[in-house]
């Protein structure tokens, strides 16, 4: 071989290095738009990896799609829900909540974290949109405001599958929801709405709080093929009933996630003669690592959503139960729950807590 | 002086008017009670309530029935729980009024609500059950009154009534700083909702069970008022010229705070706090049968039993859901109130 040719062969290997290393290089930081729930065009970095989420709703759905990434938990896993969050998120500080009811978060703080963005999921009306912009302002941290309705799930989960960069792992979810929510709609399809149960949302000590129909709190029930007895035009969110008001409506099913209610309902001489308590449809649901029906509304209502499918239709719904959270549990939440641990939440969801 | 004596002669004359009155008050309240029985979103006519009623005295009720449940667990101990909780709140107001002679003065002055509160806030903080939550308002309000006491006691200098009312403030303004705190702490999804209506107040819950315990602690404070109404009239004269008629105010002065502060507190652990009522039914009352103690005190607690039925009736009924009563208290108040005021009949003496 020739010096020339030598020459040559050297250069086109020197060549063929730089190019390779110019086509694997990654490319410089660019933004990209992304438009949120909201209509607002928010410049998110290409590459997200540290998300503040500003809400409880908002931890789950960050959870959901890219554990990795979560920087916190607006309130800490406390006690028995931490065998159901996996071990590397269990001890992830607490960071307060941003917005929402009782925002506590200290801005200097959130900016300590450096997050690339902040996620709140839920409601999307003007305050929440005047909040984000504010603090995008003055941090100048990217922040996107997702849709919290329940009908939104798979619309918000490809979103922020987008926006994480982890838009494969939001399709499959998407499409996990599409498929639960088009089950049920399947065998709800022939129910006419006389003959769907009527359900009371206990909450409280008392159980006399609930959520009027219509409000984030009480979606779930219609989704899952019930009729919320607390109905009243124009009238949203979080009430106080009075007993006479829940002795008139008689539902025949009563779900709840408060432990006290559960156990003093049955020999309480108040709701002695409502039609779910004389037929023991009292449904006292779980709450680790969160609730399965609310608190908070978020991704974890899913769950929920098989459970009172299958409390509500037991003849139609197809799952098992066990089957389901397992799955469920392995797929949201990155737990493969142990049979202990199975058995303790059904345990718990056929109404004997821990 | 000469003012006070005045007045104090002119309400030995008016003490068959106030006997009136109390009759005419007492009639009122039967009357409202009745009527109060028979009004819900429940349908029942008069008749068949009535029925239903004797058949529930005379034993005889069919368990599980819908109207007689409705009837004589929701109605009647919730119609028992507004009487106790006015008359009790409006009896205190009436008796802190009188002691430091102040027309500002409600209940909450020594810190009983905003101790109750933060007794409650604390036991649906702990997730704990209903009864449990009640027994720490109770114990959360005396708490924060004795606190208040052993303060004033420990200061020995100044006026003593002023030094009470300061460490009053003070105690109240530690506690609410402490309910804040357990309000930022507690689950936004699930305490904070009951936390939040704890503190607007409401008989929604009110159970037989729930008034059997509160109405004897309540009969245990009124009682001795009213066996001491005299003296404590004596009492709004000021320490000295208590002690020249022989009656030691100290010790008289500690007998009224026990009793107002056990009355108070009992109620409030039942019904939340209700604010208003303690301090304008009084008023209302003294517009009527003037400021001497021995009328007031009856006077302001028939009133305040009324007042706070009416409310109440109005807060289960005016709307598919439950109003809390710390609302309408004031909206139904503050106006009456103020014309009451623009009629201006009789001044605060």
């Amino acid at each position: 071989m020739t010096r020339l040719q030598h020459a040559v062969l050297g250069l086109a290997a020197l060549a063929t290095a730089a190019l390779v290393a110019i086509v694997t290089a990654p490319p410089p930081a660019q933004a990209r738009t992304i438009v949120d729930s909201a209509g607002r065009s928010v410049e998110v970095p290409d590459t997200v990896t540290r998300v503040f989420a500003a809400g409880p709703p908002a931890s789950i759905l960050v959870y959901a799609l890219k554990p990795d990434a979560l920087l916190g938990w607006p309130r800490a896993i406390r006690g028995e829900e931490r065998p159901y969050i996996a071990p590397a998120y269990r001890d992830l500080p607490e960071t307060g909540r941003l917005t929402g009811r009782g925002g506590e978060a200290n801005l200097e703080r959130v900016l300590a974290l450096k997050p690339d963005l902040i996620i709140d999921f839920g409601s999307v009306r003007d305050t929440y949109v005047d909040l984000a912009n504010r603090v995008q302002e003055q941090t100048g941290i990217p922040y996107i405001l997702v849709n919290g309705r329940f009908e939104e799930t798979a619309d918000s989960l490809r979103l922020v599958g987008q926006a994480l960069g982890v838009a494969e792992r939001g399709e499959m979810l998407a499409r996990d929801v599409e498929v639960t929510f088009a089950e049920l709609d399947a065998i709800l399809a022939d129910v006419p709405q006389e003959s769907r149960p009527r359900v009371y949302l206990a909450r409280g000590p008392d159980g006399l709080e609930t959520g009027m129909k219509g409000s984030i709190n009480t979606e779930i029930i219609e989704r899952a093929g019930g009729r919320n007895v607390a109905e009243a035009p124009g009238q949203y969110g979080l009430v106080r009933a009075s007993p006479e008001q829940v002795i008139l409506a008689n539902p025949d099913t009563i779900i709840t996630w408060d432990r006290n209610f559960h156990r003093a309902v049955w020999s309480d001489p108040l709701w002695a003669g409502i039609e779910a308590v004389q037929r023991k449809r009292v449904y006292l649901s779980p709450t680790a690592p969160f609730g399965w029906i609310d608190r908070p509304p978020s991704l974890n209502r899913m769950m929920g959503l098989k459970w009172l499918a299958g409390l509500f239709y037991p003849q139609r719904w197809q799952g098992e139960l066990r089957e389901e959270a397992r799955a469920f549990y392995r797929l949201w939440y990155h737990v493969d729950l142990s049979k202990g641990e199975l058995d303790g939440l059904l345990e718990w969801a056929s109404g004997r807590a821990p | 002086m000469g003012e006070r004596a005045r007045t104090l002669t002119r309400d030995g004359f008016r003490r068959g008017a106030g006997r009136g009155t109390i009759g005419l008050l007492v009639a009122a309240v039967a009357l409202l009670s009745m009527g109060a029985l028979l009004v819900g979103p429940f349908p029942l006519g008069p008749f068949e309530a009535i029925g239903r009623l004797l058949d529930a005295i005379a034993g005889r009720d069919a368990a599980g029935d819908a109207a007689t449940t409705v009837l004589v667990s929701i109605r009647l101990p919730r119609i028992a729980g507004a009487l106790l909780v006015g008359a009790a709140l409006a009896a205190a107001g009436a008796c802190y009024q009188t002691l430091f002679r102040n027309p500002l003065v409600s209940p909450d002055i020594l810190g009983v609500s905003a101790g109750a509160g933060l007794g409650a806030v604390l036991g649906i903080f702990l997730s704990l059950p209903v009864a449990a939550i009640q027994f720490m308002g109770f114990a959360g309000g005396l708490g924060a009154v004795a606190l208040v006491g052993f303060v004033a006691a420990a200061i020995r200098h100044g006026d003593r009534t002023l030094i009470l009312v300061l460490a009053g403030v003070v105690v109240g303004a530690l506690t609410g700083a402490a309910t804040s705190l357990l309000k930022v702490l507690a689950d936004p999804y699930d305490q904070l909702p009951a936390i939040t209506f704890w503190l607007l107040g409401s008989l929604a819950g009110v159970k037989g069970e729930d008034i059997w315990p509160a109405a004897p602690v309540v009969l245990a404070g009124l009682v001795p008022l009213v066996l001491l109404r005299w003296r404590i009239n004596v009492l709004s004269l000021g320490d000295e010229e208590a002690r020249a008629l022989g009656i030691e105010a100290a010790r008289l002065r500690l007998a009224v705070v026990v009793c107002a502060t056990l009355v108070t507190a009992s109620v409030v652990a039942i019904a939340g706090v209700v604010g208003w009522v303690g301090l304008v039914i009084p008023h209302i009352a003294r517009m009527l049968v003037g400021p001497g103690f021995g009328r007031l005190l009856p006077v302001a607690a028939l009133l305040g039993a009324a007042y706070l039925l009416v409310v109440d009736t109005l807060a289960r009924t005016i709307s598919s859901v439950e109003v809390p009563l710390g609302i309408l208290t004031a909206v139904v108040g503050a106006p009456f109130f103020l014309w009451l005021l623009a009629r201006g009949r009789r001044a605060w003496a």
